[in-house]
Order: C-alpha cells, then structure tokens, then sequence
C-alpha cells in the first residue's frame, strides 16, 4: 500500500471532521477520493502531507510511519491542495524556478514541465494574470516538478475547461500506466473519479463510506429490469401477484430488479400473454451518480 | 542546513522584485540623497564649521529619525512583507509540505528578514560617509574631508543593528501568526511611539522595552558627545549595554517561541 491509514480522526474545535478513516490505496491507482464539498476531503489530504497534527490513527505513507520520516516521504510527494499556491507577482516560469531552487531540481525539468501543461507561450507572463484555469495547470506543474512518486491532488479539475479536463484526466493516466506513479485525486464529482480511477473512496461527514475497485463499486449498483408496457399499473399489478418485485412505477415504465435473463424472458411472456402490450424491455445497470448519492444520503 | 541555504535563496528568489527589498535599498539612497542636496544647496551657511560638526550634523540628521521612527517602522514593514508574501499567495501549506524541515524554513525566513534589516543599515552607513566625502570633494568649502568618524558610525549602526533585534523577533512573529496587515502593522505603530516617548522621557526602565532600544542607542551617541562640548568630541560607542543584552534575549526567546508554534500550528 503507499497510503495506509488506521483509524484517522481530526477535529477542528469541537466539529469532527474525520471519523476514523482507514484509507488504503495500493501502488500503481489512481485512487479516487470522492465526496461532497465539505466532507472532509481537503482536511484528509492536509493530514497526509503532515500539515495538520494528526489526533488519532496512524498514518503510513510508502509503508513508512509519516510523523518520524516526514521529510523522506515529502521528498516523493507532489501535491496541489485546494487553489494552487502561486506566487502572482512572480511569472509562471519563476514560480516554478522558486521551487526548482528548493527541490534541486534542474531547469531544464522546468521547461519540460511548461510544455506539458502548455504554458509555455504564457511562462514569462505574470502569474497575477493567468486564468483560473491556468493557475491550475501551473499548480498541477508544480506538484509533477519533482517527478513524486505520489501525486496528491485536491480538486485539479477545477476551473477547467473541457479540454483541461480531458488533458489533466490524460496526463493522470499516462503517469499511472507508463511512468508506475500513484494518484490520489479528491473531486466531488463522480463521473470525473469513474473516468479515470481504479480505485474509489466515499467519504461523507468525515466517514469513509465506502472504498474498492471502481468494479467493486459498479457490482454493488444492483441491475434492474425496465419495462416500457402501456399500462403500468395494472401490468405491475400482475407481476406483483405473480411474485415479482416491483421497485418503481412510472406512468411509461415499471422497474423489477434483475435476476437473469430466463426472469426477463419471463416476465416478457407474461405480460404478452395477459395482452399487455410490451413497447421495449432491457437490462439497466444503475448509474454510478446515483449510487453515490444513495451511498451519501444514508450516512 | 543544505535545506536552510536553498530556503534562503529561495527567500531572495521570491522578493528580489518586491517593495520590501527594494525599500532597504532605495530608503537609504534617497534619504541620504536628499540630505546631500540640502547640504550642498546650504555650503555658503555650512562653510563655517569645522569637519566634526559637518559630519555630525549630516549623520547625526540621518540617525535622529533613525532611532526615533525610521528604523523601528522599517522592521515592522520588513517583517510583514517577507511574511504576507506566503500569507498573500496562501503558500504556507505548500512550505511546510517541501522536504525541507521546518526549522530550516522558518529560520531562513526570519534570517532573511534579518538581512534586509542589515542591509538597510549597511547602506544607510555606506551612503552617509559616501556622500559626505563627496560634498568635500565637489563643495571643497565644506570641509568633510578634515574629519573621519568612518570607525564610530561603524560601531554605533552595529549598535542600531543589535538594537533592533528584539523588535525584529517580535514584529516577525506577530506577522507570521495574523495575515492582515493592520494587527501587525497597528501594534508595531503603537508599541514603536510608546518606546519613543519612554526613551524620551529617560525613563530608568526603558532599557527593558524593546521598541526604545533604537532610540537609546541614538540617545547614547548624542551623551557621548554632548559630554565634552569644547574638546574633541569623545568619540567612542559603548556597545554592549544593557539595552542591548535585553534586545539579545528577547529575539533568542521569541525566536524559540516562534518556533515552537510553527511547530505546533496547523496549515491552513
């Protein structure tokens, strides 16, 4: 594991705003931390760099303990945490020289970087003058600056376009497949996580609600049976006294939950045969949204 | 300490085009420009005088703010910008999650607010004995030339310079912990005019309150010469006075204190 978390709990004042997180997130993911605004995200990630003193739990990071190796483990860290931290009066280009300087990295990582987010028209431009959004392709530059084993990343799709979004999803893979890094990546929204992680963590009100395989996650999004049929309300009638479940009623459709395709087959003879008329019926996998709102709402 | 040295030209890197590094360049320069302009526009009036009382006339113009205002508000401001730059682009999670330990960030930041002050004063005494020489050289009626205090002046701005380390800690640390600019800046004003009426008014205990240590060290220069007002003035700068120990002992303390809450602290 490169983060193994063990009972992680973090007040601010009286307000808990992690309840005993126990986060793994295995070598080579991407690792998506999904949760609404406010969950507690951003704090779990200010713990894992050491910015916030740790009350409970413990944290490993590279099977390391994080409070007596801090620095060695901060040395394969790149992180952006929450607006990225630039200075605007400096250019992009020195922003990254600034912290060039302090990692020994050498100029030349410095360009390199700049091409890979496409500054480099805007890198002698003040940084006081960028988009939001290339504010956050310099932060996300900067966190790639050392060439970290771990990326840490809270949000970095924010105030991006589409293309952004689509390149920073890219760049995220590439990283992971080619280059054996690891990617943390906070976002509250779903579809982003589902496009590009393997791996996925809920977490609402400072809990972790759940965390697996993005496959983890699809199975336990239960199937369901759509039937388009002209009367749904009688027609879900008969199969409920035929021992079906119905789960939903709408004035086109009605909902069964899915067993196998003889239950579809089934259910398509039975409403034929009591001369119902079947306009379409299929197989529907829940969507991931609202799954995630589901899995929210009940904590 | 290879981590101490990287914050520090870090430091440099990051403030080498704003108004705090700029302002102990240029401060210095103008001041002391504009003093020459008033001397070389008044020779006719100045001619008179002997060398000693030019030069403690011009370095002496210099010194009064100095201690008085110039140098305590100089520190308050210093301290506040090598601070609010991290505040201003909200950079301190990203310092303090560098491989770099956090000793080394926060004294490089301290020691960096240090050298502008150091700077500042270096400059201020390089510009007084430049100009001064250069009066006698393109006025040869003042005659600047006839005297040397170039060793005093030498001793009395290290004396300014110790003096001032106690507000220093103080300032940097009230700018560290409060983001805005008028807690530091406001306290930093009121607590600098309090030292100023206390070492004004002589009060015995003065030499206890860092914001008059500045002013006592210029006060001490004046009794230095005040005290034999017909002979050559005695010339000498009695370096390590109490005032100074006090001033010593407060920015260690505070220092350490410091550090123990950037310790402590959480990032926000």
């Amino acid at each position: 594991m490169v983060i193994d978390t063990q009972g992680l709990s973090f007040h601010f004042g009286s307000q808990q705003v992690v309840k005993s997180l126990s986060l793994q997130v295995p070598e080579g993911s991407i690792y998506g931390f999904l949760g609404p605004n406010g969950a507690g995200k951003t704090t779990t990630i200010k713990l894992l760099l050491n910015l916030l003193k740790t009350e409970e739990g413990s944290i490993r990071i590279f099977d390391k303990d994080l409070q007596s190796n801090r620095i060695a483990i901060l040395a394969q860290i790149g992180s952006l945490i929450e607006q990225p931290a630039i200075y605007l009066h400096l250019t992009g280009k020195e922003n990254l020289m600034n912290r060039a300087l302090l990692l020994e990295v050498p100029e030349s990582r410095v360009d390199e970087m700049l091409a890979l987010v496409h500054l480099k028209d805007a890198a002698n431009k003040k940084a006081g003058k960028y988009s939001l959004g290339m504010k956050q392709r310099l932060g996300i530059a900067l966190a790639l600056l050392p060439d970290p084993k771990l990326l840490i990343l809270d949000e970095p799709t924010n105030g991006l376009d589409p293309n952004g979004i689509i390149e920073v999803r890219e760049l995220l893979i590439k990283l992971v497949t080619k280059h054996n890094k690891t990617v943390f990546v906070s976002s509250h929204l779903l579809a982003e996580v589902e496009r590009m992680a393997t791996h996925v963590g809920i977490i609402d009100h400072g809990e972790l609600l759940f965390q697996g395989s993005i496959k983890d996650l699809e199975a336990i999004s239960q199937p369901r049976v759509q039937v388009e049929v002209n009367n749904t309300v009688d027609a879900a009638n008969l199969l409920k006294k035929q021992g079906f479940t119905v789960t939903d009623i709408t004035e086109d459709n009605l909902s069964v939950p899915f067993i196998s395709k003889t239950q579809m087959s089934e259910i398509n003879a039975l409403l034929n045969k009591n001369n119902y008329q079947v306009y379409s019926i299929h197989k529907v996998q829940k969507d991931l949204e609202k799954l995630f709102l589901d899995i929210t709402q009940k904590a | 300490m290879k981590g101490f040295i990287l914050s520090f030209r870090s430091e440099f890197y990051k403030t080498r085009k704003t108004a705090a590094f700029w302002s102990s360049v240029i401060l210095p320069l103008v001041i002391c420009l504009l003093l020459f302009v008033g001397f070389f526009s008044h020779s006719d009036n100045l001619a008179k005088q002997p060398g000693a009382m030019l030069w403690f006339q011009f370095a002496g113009a210099i010194l009064g703010v100095m201690g008085s205002l110039l140098l305590p508000m100089l520190i308050v401001f210093i301290a506040y910008s090598v601070n609010n730059i991290e505040h201003k682009a909200e950079t301190w999670k990203t310092l303090f999650s560098l491989p770099i330990s956090k000793l080394s960030v926060y004294s490089a930041k301290y020691l960096y607010a240090l050298f502008l002050v150091t700077l500042c004063l270096a400059l201020f005494l390089l510009f007084t004995l430049g100009f001064g020489n250069l009066l006698s050289v393109v006025k040869p009626t003042l005659k600047f030339n006839e005297y040397h205090m170039e060793g005093f002046l030498t001793q009395l701005y290290f004396k300014l310079l110790l003096s001032s380390l106690g507000i220093l800690s103080i300032q940097f640390l009230l700018s560290l912990l409060f983001r805005d600019f008028l807690k530091p800046m406001g306290i930093g004003f009121a607590a600098t005019i309090a030292g100023v009426i206390l070492a004004g008014t002589g009060w015995q205990y003065a030499y206890l309150y860092p914001y008059s240590h500045a002013m006592l060290t210029v006060k001490s220069m004046h009794e230095a010469r005040g005290g034999s007002d017909h002979a050559m003035p005695q010339l000498t700068v009695d370096l390590l006075t109490k005032d100074i120990w006090v001033s010593l002992a407060v920015s260690i303390g505070v220092f350490i204190l410091g550090y123990f809450i950037v310790l402590k602290k959480s990032v926000k």
